[in-house]
Order: C-alpha cells, then structure tokens, then sequence
C-alpha cells in the first residue's frame, strides 16, 4: 500500500505531473522524432507545390496537421511548452532543497559515510597526532577552500570540502533555457521579419514582413545608392555589398556599405545583405543613324536603285516615281500591337500629288511590301527598303537591385543572456563537482593510523584518483620531514 | 601546396595506427601495442602539419582562410580532434585497446574525404556567407563536439561487444534490432556512399549479414577463445564512466558549436533560428543527448541502455553532418 498522500487537488496534480523526470525524457525524444518530419517536408512552401507533390489527400492531411508548418504549429508549440513547463516545475522542486544544501553556515560531515567509502586510502605513520594536525591542515586547505577539524574517541579528524555551490550548474542551465524560450517568444511577439528589393538609387519606405506576407511602414526611409557584386576567377561570388542611406524626413542620417555578415543596425532595427538581381533588361538605346542606304524597286521595270539618304533631306526616286524624305528615327515602331523595333520613318510624294506616310523597320527590310495593302492611298509602283543603316547602340548599363532582411528582434538580447547561462552552466554542471574529503587520524600509542576517504557529487572515478594524490601527499610529506 | 599529399599519407599512418591497434588487442602483443602509440602520434603530428600547411597555403593563393570551411577540411581536423582526444584518453586511462575503437574511426574520416568523389581536396575562396569569425568558432566547437561523440561511440560499441549479453536484456529489443541495423546501414549507405536507395538497401543486406556471421562465429568460439579477446577490455563501470565524460564533452561543444552558428546566423541572416535542415538535425542530436544525460543522472540508467542512447546520438551526429545535404536548406555549401 502507498503511504503517499493522494491529493485531490487539481493543482497539486497537475505540478506533480511535471515533476517527473520521466515526462522530461518522453518531451525530448518526442521533440526530436517529431523534428526530423519538418527536416524531411520543405517547409512554408507554396500551397500549390504542396498539392502537386503530395495530391489531395496527403495535402489536406498535412496541412491539417500543420506538417507544412510544422516548427510553428499548435501542437509543436504545445510541446515546447510542456518541456519549459517542465524544466520550470523540476528546477523549483528541486531548488529548495539545494538552497539549503549550498547557503548552509555549517557543513554537515558524517564521519561513518565516510568510513563506509569503499575506496579510501589507509595507511600508519610514527609520529603522534599533534604533529600531524598543522601539516594536514596545510595540505589539504591548499586543495579545499573550507576546512574543521573535529575530535573523535581517540583522535581528530580533518573535513574540508570544496566546490558546494557547483550544486547550483543545473538550476543555470536550466534557466538558460527558459531564457532562451522566452527570448523567442518576445521576438515572435514584438519583432518582425521582413524583406524588400530597392533598385539602385530607388528610396523605399515600406518592407514586406515574411510570415505574412503583409507591407509594413518603416519609421524611415532606405535608399540603396550603390550594389557590387564581385566574383573570384572560379566564379564563385565574393562580395555582395550594398551602399545604403537611411532618410528621416527625406534628409539623410546614416550611410554604411553593408556586406554579408555585417549589417546595419539603426534604431533597433537591422538591415541585412540577403540577395541581389539584375532589373529587366531596358529597352536598347539606339542613336539616329547618320548614314543611310535605301533601295527603291520600280514596279515597271523591275530595276533595284541604291540611294544615300539623310534624315530630313528630300531624295529623288529614279524614273521619276516621286520624292522620299525621311522624317524621324523612332526607336519602337508599333505595328497592330506588334513591337517591329526601331524604325525610320518618312513621307513618300507619290506622282499622283498624294503624299502617304511609310515605315521601314530596319530588321524587317520587306515590311513595305505590303504598304501598298494596307494603305488604299498608297500606289505600289515603289517599293522601299533599307538596305544598309548605320545605327550605333548606346550601351545598356546593367542595374542591379539588392535584396535586403530587415528585422527587428527585441528578444535577441535575452537569448543571448541564455546563450552564455547555457555555457556557463553546462561547464560548472559537467566539469566542477562538490567534494568533501575526510582525514582520520587514530592513535595508537605513539603511532596514527590514517585514513583519507572522499565523496564526490560528480565524476567520482575522477575524485577517487584526487583522494589518492592527496593520500600519497600526506605520506610522503610525513617521510620527508 | 595545399597539404593534401601529407594528408593523404597521414591516412595511411591512422590505418596503419588502428591496424596494430587491433592486431595487439586479437594477438596480445604489448610490443605491438607500443608501435600503435607511436604510429597515432605520428599520425597526429602529421595531421597537424597538414592542416598548418593548408593554412599557409591558402594566405600564398592569396584567398586567405583559417582551413575549416568546406567538408574535406572539415573531416580533416575532425580526424585531428578524434587522435587527439584518443592519445590523451590513452595516457589517462592507461589502455590502449580503445584504440582499436578509436584510432579507425580517424582512418576513416579522412579515408572518406580523399576518396568520396566529389570532395575537393581543393583550397577554395570563401563565399560572402563564410566570410565571418564566427566561422572557426563553430566550426571548431562542433567538430570537437562530434569526435568526442565519435570515441564516446567506438567506448559504447565496446561496452555493447563486452557486456551487451550479460547486462540486463531488453527483450523487445531483440526482435527490432536486426531491423533497426538494416535500416541505419541502408540509410547511411545511401547518405555516405551511394546515390539512390535502391542501391544502398542492396548494398545494405550483405553489410548485416557480414555482420550477424562475424557475430555468431564469435558467439560459437570456445568460451576461453572469446575470454581472451575480451578479458584486457576496461570493466563496465569505467567504459561507462568514461563513455559519460565523453559524452559530457561533446554535450558541451555541441551546445557551444550550436550557439556560435546561432549568434553567426544573426549577424548574417538577421535571425538566429531558422529550422534550416541543418539547424533543426544539431538540435535533434542535442535532444538526444540531453535525453541520455537526464536518463543516466536522474533515473539511473546505466550500461547497455546508455550505449544504446551513445551509438542512437552518433548516428544523429552523421545524419546531421552528411545526411543534411541531401535535404534543402542554406547550409548546403557544407557540402562540396
């Protein structure tokens, strides 16, 4: 029959159900079983690709196990909070009784639990006890930092311990992660993720926030004056650096080039490099060409002529079918909702004393042809084309956008408090340990027996060895002197 | 010169060093155990002669770096903490048949990197995204953190060969594990070597049948043959002891290694989580780990489960080290 006392009390359940050790070992193995299907399923793809690779059914049942999700669903989170809950109730548990292990004024020693030890080190010296006790004394306080000697029946016995308050390592650990969660929550409730492109020399306001998807209004403006992306020979990218500017009120307040790894922080909020591209391609510039040769082809008699021409100087047309002027250089020429491209364009005086206007794009030399069909007005006993055009092609500067992450994470200072918690803790649970060490010493007329016995709360095969250095000291130091 | 010819042969002087390793444990020879010792701290002098050499060679193409950024250097200073920790766990603990277990792990990682085609051996620039001091931090915490888990394994496997038959038994287990062996080999033959599952299950039947007849021969040999194989392996209480510390290391690199990746993602990436595959699997293994520590300090698991949990934890760390770049994510540049 249990003797503990069954409590009614829903609160002293529920308390009592997160001190168990044994849920802490479900919790994580649970966190990580149910971690690797996130690493397995991309996750925050487009609901789209989801339902191409998966097809409906598996699609809907993904989606309402929120797998798609998976780090930031109900039920994950529900279990993140069950381990913090968990890690919280057994530290509080545990803690008092620590506490009054560690602040206690007056150490308690047994010197029976130090006899029961089964390894300690024994060994008789000629020499009466008075003359050990200062030398021990010494010793030891070299090794412990707190040291009583205590009278037994037929001698003394010297306790030292060090490193009590190493006991306190776990409550650290534990804390940092508690930290850790709560640093996460605050930057999930009052931070955000965003990102935008700015086209070199473009000032943008507004990002759009990751999660969401939603615009959100920045206190001030960014303005990228400048991106470089430069290459090693291999082709991999070296640098992506962006020249940014931050505006209040349109007047500029901070300059930075920002590269990856080094972002720009204003106002609590940073700007990271995070990706670039190029702009779609500008039209090309093309200058009006200085020199141009058109050929006009006779109806009548078949015959092609070759004539120079120079924008807005009339030419004659060979056997007197008319005069050609060529008006303008457009570089776009819309024909029916078609892009022809750069085109001349000009006025023919046909002999019938009309005067009808004609196209000719330079990479479409038998667009005329067909002048005649479209346009009643036009007679078709010319037919003109270019033949040769000079035209030079400015040069299309490429311009680049920078894509930059910009965020804000008030929590991120609470993380990192539990980041360094989380070292600190972790070296003085695992690496420093409280012992207590015991120097007997019985005499025995004119000889001591000694024993030299100690406890460890961690790493006891490590003390065992220290107790044994110890215990050689002491013989050795009585031989020598 | 990029050191590789040294590493290379660095490779050998570990095979060479886990070969006597093993023959002075199978054939009681201390003399021979004494030249293992030696070859290991050849090795390991060699190992870091290579790695200084990468490193000035790196500053002369002018592309300085500190020699931890892709895979292959990375496996390489993995095989350097490996024979590290080792020979000082040999001069601590005074057995050299840990070696057996130990020294061919380190033969192993940089035999992979010289001949897994793919890895370069290759000095290359670093792209913008490594360009950080956070870079040797995590990479050296994390790399210490899994070699200590790498020999905690090789002590694990040790306590399993020893003491898995006379320790408590868990009977389920029994049944599964021919299973559960058959699908780990599967899935690393197919993320350490091969480029489709098909491939690596077959390759994986002959693997677990090599293994269940290496042990039912051993099991069938007369009892005073198999006494004198295992009779000079550590008792359970130090192999455990010593599996824990391991352990106890590793658990606090990897948190340090996963804390410097953490504070080096913020100041690249601008957040410090991000569920990347990458992240996501150290978190697992951590998980594990955490698992065990809380097992064996809270509810006095001890032994075979603890061995279980060692060699559950280093195939977490393989996953996470290899596994992850057959999955989508942004540490794939760890992978070439």
């Amino acid at each position: 029959m249990s003797t503990k006392e069954i409590s009614a009390d829903p609160f002293t359940k529920i308390w009592k159900f997160f001190t168990s050790v044994r849920l802490t070992i479900v919790l994580l193995l649970t966190l990580a079983a149910t971690s690797i299907i996130g690493t397995l399923i991309p996750q925050n793809q487009s609901p789209d690709d989801y339902f191409n690779a998966f097809g409906a059914f598996l699609y809907r049942l993904f989606n309402v196990l929120g797998l798609f999700d998976l780090y930031h669903s109900w039920w994950f989170q529900t279990l993140m909070l069950m381990l913090a809950v968990n890690v919280l109730v057994c530290s509080l548990e545990r803690l008092s009784a620590t506490w009054q292990i560690i602040f206690t004024s007056r150490p308690k020693f047994t010197i029976s639990r130090f006899r029961r030890l089964p390894q300690k080190e024994e060994f008789t010296i000629d020499s009466p006890a008075e003359q050990l006790i200062t030398r021990y004394q010494t010793i030891i306080s070299h090794n412990f930092h707190y040291l009583r000697v205590e009278e037994t029946d037929n001698g003394y016995a010297i306790f030292a311990e060090k490193g009590r308050w190493t006991r306190i390592g776990v409550y650290i650990v534990h804390a940092s992660v508690i930290l850790m969660l709560v640093g996460g929550v605050i930057g999930s409730i009052f931070g955000f993720e965003g990102f935008v492109n700015i086209a070199e020399g473009d000032t943008v306001q507004r990002i759009r926030l990751r999660n969401s998807g939603n615009m959100r209004q920045l206190d001030f403006a960014v303005r990228c004056d400048d991106f470089n992306v430069s290459f090693y020979s291999t082709g991999a990218p070296k640098e992506f650096r962006s020249s940014l500017t931050i505006l209040e009120q349109g007047k500029p307040v901070l300059s930075k080039d920002i590269i990856v790894n080094d972002p720009l922080h204003y106002k609590g909020i940073s700007i990271f490099q995070s990706s670039y591209g190029e702009l779609p391609a500008q039209r090309q510039e093309f200058q009006p060409p200085d020199e141009i040769t058109l050929s006009f082809t006779s109806k009548a008699t078949g015959m092609i002529y070759e004539k120079k021409a120079i924008i807005a100087q009339p030419i004659e047309i060979p056997e007197g079918l008319g005069k050609f002027v060529i008006d303008q250089f457009s570089n776009t020429y819309n024909f029916r909702g078609q892009d022809l491209g750069a085109a001349l364009i000009g006025t023919l005086h046909q002999i019938n004393g009309t005067s009808v206007e004609v196209v000719l794009p330079i990479k479409f030399p038998s667009f005329d042809k067909m002048g005649p069909i479209f346009n009643k007005a036009r007679n078709d006993d010319v037919i003109i084309s270019v033949s040769d055009v000079n035209v030079k092609q400015t040069p299309a500067a490429v311009r680049y956008y920078t894509g930059l992450q910009i965020a804000r994470d008030p929590g991120v200072w609470v993380v990192y408090t539990g980041f360094i918690l989380m070292i600190i803790g972790c070296y003085i649970t695992f690496f420093m340990s409280h012992r207590q060490i015991c120097v007997e010493v019985n005499e025995t007329g004119d000889r001591c027996r000694i024993m030299v016995a100690g406890t460890a709360n961690k790493n006891k095969l490590g003390n065992e060895r220290k107790v044994k250095k110890i215990a050689h000291t002491l013989v050795h130091d009585e031989r020598d002197a | 010169m990029s050191g590789s010819y040294i590493l290379s042969l660095v490779t050998f002087i570990y095979g060479a060093a886990g070969f006597f390793y093993i023959f002075a444990w199978i054939f009681r020879k201390p003399a021979v155990g004494t030249l293992a010792t030696w070859t290991a701290i050849l090795g390991f002098i060699g190992n870091t002669a290579g790695i200084l050499i990468r490193w000035v060679g790196s500053y002369k193409l002018g592309i300085g770096h500190a020699p931890f950024s892709n895979l292959y250097e990375s496996l390489v200073f993995f095989a350097w903490v490996i024979a590290l920790i080792y020979l000082i766990i040999e001069r601590k603990a005074g057995n050299r048949l840990i070696g057996a277990f130990s020294a061919p792990i380190a033969f192993l990682a940089l035999a992979y990197a010289a001949l897994k085609p793919g890895i370069t051996s290759d000095i290359q620039p670093l792209i913008p995204a490594l360009k950080s001091n956070w870079l040797i931090a995590h990479v050296i915490t994390c790399f210490i953190g899994y070699a200590s888990f790498a020999i905690a394994f090789g002590v694990s496997s040790m306590y399993l060969i020893k003491y898995g038959r006379d320790d408590e038994q868990i009977s389920w287990m029994d049944f599964v594990k021919p299973l559960i062996l058959f699908v780990m080999v599967s899935l690393f033959s197919r993320v350490l070597f091969v480029g489709s599952w098909a491939l690596s299950v077959i390759m994986a039947l002959p693997i677990c049948f090599v293994f269940y007849a290496v042990v039912l021969l051993v099991r069938r040999m007369p009892a005073d043959i198999q006494n004198r194989l295992l009779d000079r392996f550590p008792e359970d209480q130090v192999l455990d002891e010593l599996s824990y510390q391991l352990i106890v290391l590793g658990f606090l690199f990897l948190s340090v290694g996963i804390i410097t990746g953490a504070v080096w993602a913020n100041s690249a990436w601008g957040r410090y989580w991000g569920w990347d595959p990458k992240e996501t699997w150290s978190l697992i293994t951590w998980f594990i780990y955490a698992t065990l520590l809380h097992a064996r300090m809270m509810r006095g698991w001890h032994g075979k489960r603890i061995a279980f949990l060692s060699i559950l934890g280093f195939a977490a760390v393989l996953f996470t080290y290899f596994g992850v770049n057959l999955l989508p994510g942004l540490h794939s540049y760890g992978g070439m």
